[in-house]
């Protein structure tokens, strides 16, 4: 920890023009009360202070530059990029069913938003959306509205334990540790599923899940109601969210704000309702909102997108109960694989009727199998821009083919990184403790705003 | 080239057997790639026989009229307020691209970069169009259209009306500029950094148009097509797997 004047850091790529005279404090390794009394020698009101990238309470690797007065943030930005992998350009060198592998790494708190936006557009761009079986569509809903509520579980507890209070962090994660063994059960994994796949889903649901999901159920909503009591009317908690983070409907339209910060402004924009995918048109769900525009807001409808989630999946059951047997993936071969994958007594999902096929019996259907899984499937010329309402707000998917076996170019918008650009609209002006409390209230996730 | 409109048959599908793009539209096709031979094998490897095949792959081409549904309606309408405003659909929209075929159509605006930031003012302010929400810009990298070979694309949604259209814009490498739309839509100020960021189109009349996710000295754009994967060969137990743009390739 030093004070420099003009020095380089180590890690800086050059000094700016014009900054050269700018005191400069780094804070690795060193004691707070020394920098701040370097920092009260200058006799500067105004400093700039990094907040993050490996601050707890940005979600990940957020960079938040405050320049602040006092205790009062004049000008807050935003720093990101720290979380870039480049899925987007991996997904140009592999098949269009390995992609789904890799887009559901990018947002790790919603995967399956994001697996079943690349699907729909995938089969829009292959002409078969309408051919998708009834179960697929159903079992998708399934798992996105689950999916759902424990990225809104883990929204409201982490948000809860920025502010201290580490019991709705306990309550939200063990709550989100339900719904994970639920998708556990059904895709295999607790995160990064790749279970979606273009045409259907990879495996029907285990024997027996609607009762595993409906005794889960009520769990759950005791969950949300402890979650609710112990929030939205906690003196404390109000102090700190009513009025903070206000951001009014015009500015969430500027912004491109989609998800609970829209509705919280008022307007109950929600793409389930108005392009519907997946069949939500058929299903029976409300879209809250609220008109409070604030931190709290987004907090109340967060938690009543979870009951109304729950409300959906109820319905996906009885539909799942209603549809058992029938198939989960297009009947076409050209695009769906030719094993139906089942665990076995030895605890490995294996296909032995279709090795029994493959290996004794027909060398074409091998040859084809074979094709499938090293080539894959062709996709028409063309671009495709399908989108769906994740937990953050509305995920847009940019698919462009060439034709061959691979996307020319996949783009996904999503949610979070379009909706950190709010950041500097919430926080200017508040308080340095009402940064974390607005920030939070976004609910952005870095792996999906870097990609 | 771009005369013979590929008719390939190895499009698997319900579409299989159709032109791999609307080839009945007037006006030329955009001929996005050129392959040569199958299975992904070049020079002294291919003995399939297939080594003399030339495929061109086009992108859907221009629709003809009626479009369908509400596309009608809104290019005719913009066409109004662009005529008002001393300018005219033709000037502004060198085509429209109605895909893909069938009722999950998408409606396609073909823009001339200089006209861009006057339709996204028509289309986010006339009250039967209000496409007041733009869902962001993505970059397209088409190396093999010569003078087009950066395209970026604006996905704008009417909240009032529930509907949804794309804008494209081109531009050659060698003049890599496109009008800024922060103006008109200012959810567009990061996604416009991030498409300079990975394609290298720069946005003019941004407010700051720095990289966003690679670091600020970073040299070159990382998703353009002439950018490499990168990646290192793995080798196990002795066989070794190249890194994932070095593999066969089977386009």
């Amino acid at each position: 920890m030093s004070t420099s004047t003009g020095a380089q850091a180590p890690h800086a790529t050059g000094p700016d023009a014009g900054f050269d005279d700018a005191p400069m404090f780094e804070a690795s390794g060193g004691d707070w009360a020394d920098i701040a009394a370097e920092a009260a020698d200058l006799g500067e009101e105004r400093i700039v202070v990094n907040m993050g990238p490996q601050h707890p309470s940005t979600h990940g690797v957020l960079r938040l530059m405050l320049e602040i007065d006092g205790e009062t943030v004049r000008e807050a930005r935003c720093g990101i990029g720290y979380l870039h992998t480049g899925i987007e350009k991996n997904m140009e060198f592999r098949t269009w069913t390995q992609g789904v592998t890799f887009c559901t790494r990018m947002d790790y708190l919603a995967p399956l938003f994001q697996e079943t936006g690349f699907c729909l557009a995938t089969e829009k761009l292959l002409g078969i959306t309408d051919d998708v079986p009834e179960r697929a569509s159903i079992i998708r809903v399934l798992v996105m509205e689950l999916n759902r509520v424990s990225s809104h579980l883990v929204c409201l507890g982490t948000g809860g334990n920025e502010m201290g209070a580490t019991t709705i962090m306990t309550l939200g994660f063990t709550a989100r540790e339900e719904i994970l063994r639920l998708l556990e059960a059904i895709t295999g994994l607790r995160m990064n599923h790749a279970y979606v796949r273009p045409g259907g889903v990879v495996q029907d649901t285990p024997v027996g899940l609607a009762d595993q999901v409906r005794s889960v159920l009520p769990k759950l909503r005791s969950y949300l109601v402890q979650l609710g009591d112990l929030m939205l009317a906690n003196p404390i908690f109000k102090a700190r969210l009513v009025g903070t983070g206000h951001l009014s409907l015009t500015g969430c339209m500027a912004l491109g704000m989609t998800g609970p910060v829209l509705r919280s402004a008022g307007l109950p924009y929600d793409v389930r309702k108005t392009a519907p995918y997946c069949g939500y048109e058929t299903y029976d769900f409300d879209v809250p909102t609220s008109s409070d525009a604030d931190c709290y807001g987004r907090a109340v409808v967060r938690i009543e997108e979870c009951y109304q989630s729950l409300r959906i999946v109820e319905q996906c059951l009885e539909r799942l109960d209603a549809t058992d047997g029938q198939p989960v993936m297009v009947a076409d071969r050209k695009i769906a694989l030719p094993s139906q994958l089942a665990i076995g007594t030895d605890g490995q999902g294996n296909s032995l009727e279709h090795i029994r096929e493959i290996m004794g019996y027909s060398m074409e259907a091998l040859i084809h199998h074979f094709k499938l899984v090293t080539e894959g499937f062709r996709v028409p010329a063309g671009q495709a821009w399908q989108t769906v309402e994740a937990p953050r707000g509305e995920l847009g998917v940019h698919v462009v083919s060439d034709g061959g076996t691979r996307p020319y170019r996949a783009h996904f918008r999503d949610p979070s990184f379009n909706n950190l650009q709010a950041v500097a609209a919430v926080c200017e002006g508040g308080q340095v403790a009402d940064v974390v409390v607005a920030v939070a209230s976004l609910d952005p996730v870095l792996g999906g705003v870097d990609r | 080239m771009t005369e013979n409109a590929p008719h390939t048959d190895d499009v698997s599908g319900p579409r299989a057997g159709l032109p791999v793009s609307g080839g009945e539209g007037p006006g030329p096709l955009e001929v996005v790639e050129v392959r040569h031979g199958l299975f992904g094998a070049h020079g002294t490897g291919d003995t399939s026989g297939y080594g003399g095949l030339v495929r061109p792959v086009a992108m859907p081409g221009p629709a003809a009229r009626p479009y369908g549904g509400w596309f009608d309606d809104v290019v005719d309408l913009l066409g109004e307020v662009l005529a008002e405003s001393g300018s005219s659909l033709g000037a502004a929209v060198e085509k429209v691209v109605v895909d893909p075929p069938g009722p999950h159509a998408e409606l396609t605006l073909h823009v001339r970069r200089e006209h861009l930031v006057a339709v996204c003012q028509a289309l986010r302010d006339e009250q039967d169009l209000r496409f007041e929400l733009s869902l962001g810009v993505s970059g397209v990298h088409y190396p093999h259209e010569a003078g087009r070979e950066l395209h970026a694309v604006y996905h704008l949604t009417s909240v009032t009306h529930g509907r949804s259209l794309r804008l494209e814009v081109s531009a050659p490498d060698a003049d890599p500029h496109v009008p800024s739309t922060v103006g008109v839509y200012p959810a567009n100020d990061w996604h416009e950094r991030e498409t300079w960021d990975f394609f290298g189109l720069v946005f003019d009349g941004h407010p700051a148009l720095a990289r966003i996710e690679m670091p600020d000295d970073w040299p070159g754009h990382p998703q353009r097509k002439d950018y490499p994967l990168g990646g290192i060969p793995v080798e196990y137990k002795g066989a070794t797997v190249p890194p994932a743009d070095q593999r066969r390739s089977y386009s």
